[in-house]
């Protein structure tokens, strides 16, 4: 796997930051490009970045006219993209794919995610909404549900943004690399209420990708030690959230669909006790923290005393974003997904420097999430040590 | 304003029997599209309904009405007259102290009301004490003594007079006159030199609503109304270009009319805006920078607009007659859980039904003309929801569980196209504290 160091890139294109990410992986699989059958692309905002179709990436890598298909789902783009990689080469199409994300945000002259159309009805009778507004609506609907006092939640969610930050100041790829304190992060200006400034992740440029084969073609390149993609699990809003009765707007239903499902095909029966590690799309501390309770980690109503307990913290029971998160390497739509999947990679390998987890991690789950609570899709994606 | 109006004036009124809108304004959103027709979907009438606007003096609703009256009595249907203003002035001008924004609403019908017509006058004389031009934004005005003495003092006394004479009526039994004028203690004058008692004046509003211009007859005539008793004699005038006269006596009905929010209850409701720049910014009079946030170009697509308009303007959602799970907006298949129903939703309007809260936060980052921006998940009484703007927020702010009742507003401004998008958003149920 690759990844480009993210942050705010003034220099580089979308395309140097692909070929930083690629040429990683291109060594990393020992291979030749033109051994690559097939690519996904995953990307979000294509009119300020690299623009429409395949064919940017297949230029700014130079790839040997292979299929390259352009993958947008959110925030999920890049999960996508490793998916449709990885069910290429499960299929039997083709030997070895890449999937690929990116994304330029930095070239939007925004703070923040730009602000776009979601469509034509969606224009005349939705709400144009920012992205913190969005998922800040989990916390008045959350604490309404388990009676949690204000102050004590915000400190939970300060305890998201704590922990990322500690972590992602000793990754050398992570764009915001300073620790904060809770008074800072608890004393923040308002963005969207309650999540201030220091709850919501940062805005930047970043690349990322894998290249997968199958377990045999991988030996016989001389790999030794092999992650296997043990579950891949996507669910989609089907308008219940938003326009049905029954859902409260304190969890993410898609995520608990998805994550049912990747467990059951990864053989994962108590998610709490086998997962080593976790990276989830904390897009804002709120997002991280219900979202432990979505993947089954933490019981309904348990995610507040868990962080606040360090239980995923990196010296903590499962240790999430690791690498600091989306909150330390900002948000560049496309790439994020193959980001998250490319920290468990190298954990497992035990190839993390100075972050890495000490009791040799096996299984590693990525979850991404698109849209906002109440329209999204959520990916799962698990990885593991082969034969676990 | 002029929907809201309209809601208030037919609240508890079957909507069914409504056969045609007359909206008159001098500040009609658009110059062309039919604006009464938007308040018609608004408010979910038949597509069998008529649809007038009138415009071009500031006595356009009084002469709305009186047309309304005529084509009620020559069988046209239940009329739904509304006025409505927004009376923008210059920074810096005199109108700026007098004027101000409203609208109001009656039904006029051959039924038994709450009032009568007795009858009307009108005259039509060329006095131009201001005017704007097409295409302007301001009034442009002459000199305020030649206005009163002239305009008011001979054209509308004599026109009062004469319709007292035509109708038979003592002006000494008039016991509420209006008359809508920006220009203070008009009334008393008018009332003077026609010989109508100086108690009869009915209250102008001057302090604290200002002259809403073409509505403003019949604001206070709705807010006459609020008070009176049966068998009074009520006189309408409205000035611009000439005169109208309107008299209505009262009936015993008012006494058990139905008791909608009123001009008194929006009064009291009010949220003052003490801050001088941030006056100028909502009314749209000093050129702001938005930041990239307000850069979101929504471009009207009218098709779209046409095929959805029941949802866009009427907020009519769709209950689902096999499951009846309610939704908004309606679509092909049902949003249900209990059975994959297709097509199998009628309509079902939700701009009238209570909600709440399910959802909310407040945002100060995306574009908003009064941050911060409040949004959230609201649910229906009776099943329904949507993801809505929340305004009029007051300072006792939002929780979860807050009622709401849904607003009819402006949603986006096209500024490259010049189009106003209108939708529906919540606002705190508290403002219909005072309704009975």
């Amino acid at each position: 796997m690759g990844c480009a160091k993210f942050g705010e890139r003034w220099s580089a294109g979308a395309d140097d930051l692909a070929v930083e990410a690629f040429e990683e992986a291109l060594a990393d699989a020992n291979i030749d490009v033109s051994e690559i059958g097939a690519a996904w692309l995953g990307v979000a905002f294509d009119t300020v970045n690299i623009g429409p179709s395949g064919i940017p990436l297949a230029m700014a890598l130079r790839l040997p006219n292979i299929p390259v298909t352009k993958v947008e789902n959110y925030c999920a783009s890049g999960s996508e993209a490793f998916r449709g990689a990885v069910y290429a080469v499960a299929s039997g199409a083709v030997d070895i794919a890449l999937a690929f994300g990116v994304e330029k945000l930095k070239d939007t002259g925004y703070g923040g995610l730009p602000v776009r159309t979601r469509g034509t009805n969606w224009d005349m009778m939705g709400v144009v909404g920012s992205a913190p507004g969005h998922f800040a609506q989990l916390a008045s609907a959350y604490r309404a549900k388990y009676g949690i006092e204000k102050d004590l939640f915000k400190r939970a969610i300060a305890h998201v943004s704590v922990k990322s930050h500690d972590n992602g100041a000793k990754n050398p790829k992570a764009h915001l690399r300073k620790r904060v304190t809770m008074d800072q992060v608890i004393n923040a200006p308002y963005i969207a209420e309650p999540l201030g400034l220091f709850d919501c992740c940062g805005v930047s440029d970043g690349a990322a990708c894998a290249i997968v084969t199958t377990p045999e073609i991988a030996r016989a390149l001389g790999k030794r030690e092999l992650v296997t993609v043990k579950a891949l699990a996507v669910s989609t809003s089907n308008g219940w959230e938003l326009q049905g009765s029954g859902w409260d707007g304190s969890y993410f239903h898609t995520t608990r669909v998805a994550a049912k499902a990747a467990y059951q095909e990864a053989g994962i029966t108590n998610p709490r006790e086998q997962l080593s590690l976790m990276e989830v799309h904390d897009c804002f501390s709120v997002t991280e923290l219900v979202t432990m309770e979505d993947l089954g980690v933490s019981e309904n109503g348990g995610a507040v005393k868990d962080v606040l307990d360090g239980i995923f913290d990196a010296d903590g029971k499962i240790p999430c974003q690791i690498d600091g998160g989306l909150k330390c390497f900002g948000h560049p739509i496309g790439a994020s997904g193959l980001r998250m999947i490319y920290e468990n990679y190298l954990q497992i390998l035990g190839r993390a420097g100075e972050r890495q987890r000490p009791d040799e991690p096996v299984y590693g789950l990525s979850h991404n999430l698109g849209g906002m609570p109440n329209q999204n899709v959520s990916a799962v994606v698990i990885v593991g040590r082969e034969g676990a | 304003m002029a929907v809201e109006a309209a809601r208030d004036c037919l609240a508890g009124r079957d909507r069914a029997a409504i056969a045609r809108v007359v909206l008159a304004s001098t500040s009609h959103p658009f110059a062309d599209r039919q604006n009464s027709t938007i308040v018609k979907e608004a408010l979910f009438l038949s597509d069998a309904t008529a649809a007038l606007d009138v415009s071009g003096s500031k006595r356009s609703a009084t002469s709305a009405l009186i047309d309304t009256f005529h084509a009620v009595a020559g069988g046209a249907g239940d009329t739904l007259c509304v006025a409505a203003e927004r009376n923008v002035a210059k920074p810096g001008s005199e109108g700026e102290y007098n004027s101000g924004h409203g609208a109001a609403s009656v039904v006029v019908s051959k039924g038994d009301g709450c009032a009568k017509l007795i009858g009307t006058h009108s005259v039509s004389i060329d006095l131009v004490d201001h005017f704007r031009k097409e295409g302007e934004t301001f009034d442009y005005n002459w000199e305020a003594r030649w206005v009163r003495e002239e305009g008011y003092g001979k054209i509308v006394v004599s026109t009062i007079i004469a319709a007292l004479q035509k109708l038979g009526v003592d002006a000494r039994k008039i016991d509420h006159f209006v008359l809508g004028s920006s220009m203070p203690k008009i009334s008393e004058y008018v009332a003077q030199g026609s010989g109508i008692r100086p108690e009869a004046v009915a209250d102008t509003l001057g302090g604290v609503l200002g002259d809403a211009g073409a509505a403003q007859p019949l604001i206070l005539l709705s807010h006459v109304l609020e008070r009176a008793t049966p068998g009074q004699l009520i006189m309408v005038v409205g000035f611009g270009g000439g005169c109208d006269v309107i008299l209505l006596e009262t009936t015993a009905a008012i006494v058990g009319a139905a008791k909608a929010r009123g001009i008194g209850g929006y009064l009291e409701d009010r949220a003052p805006v003490d801050n001088y720049v941030k006056y100028l910014a909502f009314s749209g009079l000093i050129d702001l920078d938005k930041g990239m946030r307000a850069e979101l170009d929504q471009k009207p697509i009218l098709t779209a607009q046409y095929r959805e308009r029941k949802s866009v303007l009427g907020l009519v959602g769709g209950k689902c007659t096999q499951t009846g799970a309610v939704q908004f907006p309606k679509s092909p298949v049902s949003i249900s859980r209990e059975a994959r129903a297709i097509h199998t939703q009628e309509d079902y309007p939700l701009a009238e039904l209570p909600a709440k809260i399910v959802t909310f936060t407040s945002d100060y980052l995306m574009f908003s003309p009064s941050p911060p921006a409040y949004y959230g998940n609201i649910e229906f009484e009776g099943g329904g929801r949507m993801l809505a703007e929340i305004v009029d927020v007051g300072e006792e702010g939002l929780d979860i569980g807050t009622q709401l009742r849904m607003v009819f507003r402006i949603k986006a401004i096209d500024d490259r196209r010049g189009f106003s998008q209108y939708f529906w958003k919540a606002a705190p149920e508290r403002r219909l504290s005072n309704r009975a």
